[in-house]
């Protein structure tokens, strides 16, 4: 019993004495009830199951896709490493996971993104591991299929256009996403889901609009150098879906 | 306009993108989006605790930058690997070439 006050006051403590606690832009840890943690988690497995699949599968049909596919991953942990400043007065970061789910289809980017969200929460209490479930869904599975779907729309009607707006698209429906998730779990008193929702976006989707436009261009620069390599990594990014 | 030239400026359209809230907003804290959203689960819901807290934390902020500089140090030493080893064998395949000219 004494053990346990003394494990409570000890927690209790670190909260009171830390204010200036130091959270990611994706949900923190401890941010969401039970339930919500559980349902999250339930419904970004599936994916990231396929996605490892996917990822084997592609392997074993072009062995020289493991050195691209290393290349999105690292797209992934730069870009999501990168706090940046926004016209809102605060900082994000960009995901970094359009340019895979452009190349490699969706689903090989719940892997990447998994492991991302993983060394951001276990390293840097960045997200959290209560919250992975959540912000996998956001980041790795919500993003990836919005930029997967905006490229295909639009990549025979301008290759770099159909690039940019998948990738800042991508971007930005990642922080909508963690809008709605936040907002679900934390229900307004009086005005209810909707109500918070609009509180949400409006920090989150606000502050991510500049930066999922410099994710768009980075994305098209990276993507016009891989292209222009084409012969000598061994792809076809045609092929590639 | 030159390949790379275009990657340049689109580059610097970044640049430009990413500073001007530095000079422009003025007052502004530049803290983290996540720390407002937790403002305002408080603020909406003032009886919720956190559950759960971080297994382990940076033991201040320079660790804490650290580790995010090692995070964007392991993306672009990959990056850079890649673009060098295709690089290197574009310049070798055609030196290859002109050999084959030459002879």
């Amino acid at each position: 019993m004494k053990k346990r006050i003394y494990l409570v006051m000890s927690l209790l403590s670190v909260f009171l004495l830390a204010p200036n606690y130091v959270f990611g832009m994706h949900i923190m840890e401890g941010f969401l009830p039970l339930p919500w943690v559980i349902f999250w988690f339930v419904v970004s497995a599936p994916f990231v199951i396929l996605g490892v699949r996917t990822i084997s599968k592609t392997f074993r049909e072009n062995s020289n896709q493991k050195l691209l596919f290393a290349l999105v991953t690292a797209f992934v942990f730069i870009l999501s490493a990168l706090k940046m400043p926004s016209v809102t007065g605060s900082t994000s970061h960009p995901t970094g996971t359009g340019l895979g789910a452009i190349l490699f289809g969706p689903l090989p980017m719940a892997v990447s993104g998994l492991v991302v969200l993983v060394f951001q929460a276990l390293l840097l209490a960045h997200g959290g591991i209560t919250t992975l479930g959540a912000n996998v869904f956001s980041m790795a599975i919500a993003g990836p299929f919005v930029a997967y779907f905006v490229y295909r729309i639009f990549k025979k009607t301008n290759l770099k256009v159909a690039v940019f707006l998948a990738a800042a698209l991508g971007d930005f429906f990642t922080y909508v996403i963690t809008s709605i998730q936040l907002s679900l779990a934390h229900p307004d008193a009086v005005t209810g889901v909707m109500g918070s929702m609009v509180k949400f976006l409006s920090i989150f989707a606000v502050t991510q609009i500049p930066l999922a436009i410099a994710e768009g261009i980075l994305t098209v620069i990276i993507y016009d150098l891989i292209m222009n390599y084409q012969k000598e990594g061994g792809y076809q990014l045609e092929k590639i879906k | 306009m030159k390949r790379s030239n275009k990657n340049l400026l689109l580059l610097l359209v970044v640049v430009v993108l990413i500073t001007s809230p530095l000079i422009f907003v003025k007052n502004a804290e530049f803290g983290g989006a996540d720390g407002q959203a937790e403002g305002v689960i408080t603020e909406i819901n003032p009886n919720y605790e956190p559950w759960f807290s971080p297994l382990l934390e940076p033991a201040s902020g320079e660790i804490e930058s650290l580790l995010f500089s090692l995070q964007a140090a392991i993306g672009a030493g990959v990056i850079g690997y890649f673009f060098g080893l295709v690089k290197g064998k574009r310049e070798s395949n055609s030196k290859d070439n002109s050999k084959v000219k030459k002879a």
